[in-house]
C-alpha cells in the first residue's frame, strides 16, 4: 500500500525489504537501522503477534548502547525508557491501548515529538497520532521461521 | 512512633490504589478497578484504566474512610515512585508529596518491585530473611534473593516477554481474547500437560518467553486453516496445559536451582501470575521436596495494589528511611 506520508528518515535502500529466519537475524537488522537514526526520529512497527517487533527493537537499542537486559517487551507497562549513547530512547507498545484518548494520559506527545528516539510497536493502533515523518515498518510472517521486514 | 499510621498510594500503571496501615497492620486497601463505586456528579462511570487524575481523590478518601482514619491521624504518606509510566507515577507521587507537605509528615517513596517483594508481609506468616522471591506478573519476571530488609540481590530477569505477558498473548493466539492468562489456567485444568512438548528456554537464572510464544504460533500455523479449528475444538485444553507446563517448569527449575545454591529456608512467589493454579501446585511440591516454607500472598495483594506499598513503607519508616519532598518519578527505576 502506498502511503501518502513521507518519512524524513532515509534508511539505506539496501536494508529493506529484508528477510530474516531467526530472532538473531531480526535483531541484527534492527542494529543496522540504528546506524541511520538520529535523536527525535520515530520508528513505527506493525506486525502480528510473534512477528519479531520486540526482537527488532532489541537489536536496534543494543546497537545504541542500551544494556540488553533492560530491553524487554513493554506490552503491559506500555512505555520503557532507556538511556542510549545518543540520548533517551522511548520504547512504546500500543497493544493494550483501547481508546486513542489514552495516549494523551500517557504523555504520548512528549515521547513522539520530543528529543529522544521513539520506537512504537503496534503503531497501527494509534495511526492518526503518529507523526507524519515517522518511518513505518511492517513485519510479516512468510511461513516457517521466515519473516519479511519492509517499509510500509 | 510505636504505632505509626501510614497512607500508601500506587499509580504506576493501570490502577489507582490507596491503602492504610496502622502499626504495620492493614486497615484498608482500595484498588480503582475492583473497589471503587464512587459516583462522579451523580453517574457511576465505567472506570477507565490510567485515569489517575480523576480517581486519586475518591480512592484516597475511600481508603481513609474504610480504615476509619482522619488525615490528621497520618504519621507518613507513601507512594510508588517507579518503575512505571512517567505520567501515571507523577499523579500518585505528586498527590503524596502535597499531602505529606500539607500534613507536615514524612514522605516515603517506594519502589514498585520492592512493594511486590514485601507483599508477603501484608498477612502473616511473614517469611524470615533471607528468602528467595519470584516476581511474576504481566510486566515483570524477576528472581530475587532478599538478603535482609531492603537488601536485595537480583539473580535473574526476563530478556524479552514477562511470564504473565506470555500467558496473555498465547491466550490471544488460541482465540481466548486478551488477557487470556486466566482462561488458559481454567482450561489447562482439564488438559494433558504432556500432550505437546513446547520448548523450555533455560538461561541460568534469566528467563525468555518470547520463543515459547512463537513456538505456539508455529505449532498452530503448521496446520491447514480448516484443520486447526477442529483440532482446537478437541485439544484446546491439552494445548493450554502443555504451554502452561512449559512456563511452570522453567520458573520452578530456576527456583529449585536458586534454593540449592543459596540454601535459604523461605521462598515467596508474588505478582499476578502467582495466582496460577499449576504454578501454585508445583511450588507447593517444590517446597515440600526441599523442606522450605512457601509464601504466596492473597490474589488481592498479588496484582498491583497499595497495601504492598503501605506495608513496605511501614518497614522503611521503621528503619528510618524517608524521602525528600524533591523526590521525582523514576520510570526506569531498577530494584
Amino acid at each position: 500500500m502506498q502511503s501518502n506520508r513521507t518519512s524524513d528518515i532515509e534508511p539505506p535502500t539496501s536494508l529493506f525489504p529484508a528477510e530474516t529466519t531467526s530472532p538473531e537475524a531480526t535483531r541484527a537488522l534492527g542494529a543496522r537501522l540504528a546506524a541511520t537514526l538520529a535523536p527525535g526520529d520515530v520508528v513505527a512497527l506493525d506486525g502480528d503477534l510473534g512477528a519479531g517487533k520486540t526482537q527488532f527493537i532489541k537489536g536496534l537499542c543494543e546497537a545504541l548502547g542500551v544494556p540488553p537486559e533492560q530491553i524487554t517487551s513493554p506490552t503491559f507497562t506500555l512505555v520503557h525508557e532507556y538511556e542510549g549513547t545518543d540520548g533517551p530512547i522511548y520504547h512504546i507498545d500500543a497493544y493494550r491501548i483501547e481508546r486513542i484518548e489514552e495516549l494523551y494520559e500517557l504523555g504520548f506527545e512528549d515521547y513522539a515529538y520530543g528529543d529522544g528516539l521513539c520506537l512504537i510497536e503496534w503503531a497501527e493502533r494509534i495511526g492518526p497520532l503518529l507523526p507524519d515523518d515517522a518511518l513505518r515498518l511492517c513485519l510479516t510472517h512468510l511461513g516457517g521461521t521466515r519473516r519479511q521486514i519492509d517499509v510500509c | 512512633m510505636t504505632h505509626p499510621v501510614l497512607l500508601g498510594i500506587e499509580s504506576s500503571c493501570d490502577d489507582t490504589a490507596a491503602a492504610v496501615v496502622a502499626g504495620g497492620r492493614l486497615r484498608s486497601s482500595v484498588v480503582s478497578s475492583q473497589d471503587v463505586h464512587e459516583t462522579f456528579g451523580g453517574v457511576v462511570p465505567e472506570l477507565a484504566s490510567r485515569d489517575h487524575q480523576r480517581l486519586i481523590v475518591p480512592v484516597v478518601q475511600q481508603a481513609l474512610a474504610e480504615a476509619e482514619v482522619a488525615p490528621g491521624d497520618l504519621d507518613a504518606v507513601a507512594a510508588t515512585y517507579g518503575p512505571g509510566l512517567a505520567g501515571a507515577l507523577l499523579v500518585g507521587l505528586s498527590f503524596a508529596k502535597a499531602y505529606a507537605f500539607g500534613l507536615d509528615v514524612p514522605l516515603v517513596g517506594v519502589n514498585h518491585l520492592e512493594g511486590h517483594i514485601y507483599s508477603v508481609f501484608i498477612e502473616p506468616p511473614a517469611p524470615a530473611f533471607p528468602y528467595l522471591c519470584l516476581v511474576v506478573s504481566g510486566g515483570h519476571t524477576q528472581l530475587v534473593l532478599v538478603e535482609d530488609g531492603f537488601q536485595h540481590h537480583l539473580l535473574g530477569t526476563t530478556r524479552d516477554d514477562a511470564a504473565g505477558e506470555a500467558f496473555d498473548k498465547v491466550g490471544t493466539l488460541l482465540g481466548l481474547g486478551y488477557p487470556g492468562g486466566p482462561a488458559i489456567d481454567r482450561l489447562a485444568q482439564e488438559g494433558d500437560p504432556s500432550f505437546h512438548d513446547f520448548p523450555r528456554t533455560r538461561l541460568g537464572y534469566d528467563f525468555s518467553f518470547s520463543g515459547l510464544k512463537t513456538s505456539v504460533l508455529y505449532y498452530l500455523n503448521e496446520m491447514p486453516d480448516d484443520e486447526r479449528a477442529a483440532f482446537l475444538q478437541e485439544h484446546l485444553a491439552d494445548v493450554c496445559a502443555s504451554f502452561q507446563q512449559a512456563i511452570v517448569d522453567v520458573l520452578i527449575d530456576a527456583l529449585r536451582n536458586a534454593l540449592h545454591e543459596t540454601g535459604v529456608a523461605h521462598v515467596a512467589i508474588v505478582g499476578g501470575v502467582s495466582a496460577n493454579t499449576a504454578l501454585r501446585a508445583a511450588a507447593t511440591d517444590l517446597a515440600d521436596e526441599e523442606g522450605v516454607t512457601l509464601h504466596i500472598p492473597h490474589p488481592r495483594y498479588s496484582v498491583d495494589n497499595a497495601a504492598m506499598i503501605a506495608v513496605t513503607a511501614h518497614h522503611k519508616l521503621a528503619a528510618g528511611h524517608t524521602s525528600p519532598l524533591t523526590l521525582t518519578a523514576a520510570p526506569s527505576l531498577a530494584l
